[in-house]
């Protein structure tokens, strides 16, 4: 008996999990513009404080990373490991664009603080590709 | 335009706060679904973060000793 009262509620999650997610003009448009601003994904779906919260969180950490002289990877690296920071730095999109365009990001080497700066930036961006999928998940119902 | 001029110096502990404030917000954010699930979340990985910081310095004073 208490297999029944248990097996609906389970069959209803499972149900949720492997359903076919709805491709929306909105679940194209929410990830896309999260990228190219963080927080905007949020945003433009009515999820002020989150959207607010998000970009507040990543850009002053992104700023932050600059205003220590941390380094903004090229994309032609050459180094693995610069291949991997360019990965995260390109999750930030507007403001990787905009660093780039300006020549921000040189990455100076006489301060000491400059590597955590350089840290910042990666994970500013690699936040930001957490929360584009969270729009995502928004746009598609997944998640309320 | 150069930004040599905003040099910004924090201390490691200062750096590891402020990175565990921001990382915080976004995991509470982004993995849990209600507002009270977010907080705690994010509470929960901001006191993580901060265990870790004392828990690795610890480690490397004993390391040195």
């Amino acid at each position: 008996m208490a297999n029944v009262s248990t097996a609906k509620p389970k069959l209803e999650a499972e149900k949720l999990a492997t359903a076919q997610p709805q491709i929306t003009r909105m679940s194209v448009l929410a990830p896309a513009l999260g990228w190219l601003i963080p927080g905007a994904g949020h945003l433009i779906q009515r999820r002020w404080s989150r959207g607010v919260l998000l970009m507040a969180s990543i850009v002053t950490m992104f700023l932050l990373g600059l205003a220590m002289q941390g380094r903004v990877y090229r994309p032609n690296g050459g180094d693995i490991l610069d291949i991997l920071g360019f990965v995260g730095d390109i999750g930030a999109g507007g403001l990787y664009i905009v660093t780039r365009a300006m020549d921000w990001g040189q990455g100076a080497i006489a301060h000491a603080t400059a590597d955590f700066g350089t840290k910042y930036i990666i994970v500013a961006g690699l936040l930001n590709f957490i929360a584009v999928a969270d729009a995502y998940h928004i746009a598609i119902g997944k998640k309320p | 335009m150069r930004l040599e001029a905003m040099t910004l110096e924090l201390t490691h502990f200062t750096a590891a706060l402020l990175f565990a404030v921001f990382a915080s917000v976004v995991f509470g954010i982004t993995q849990r679904n209600a507002a009270r699930d977010q907080v705690r979340y994010g509470l929960y990985c901001f006191v993580m973060f901060l265990g870790g910081v004392f828990t690795a310095g610890w480690v490397m004073w004993l390391v040195r000793r």
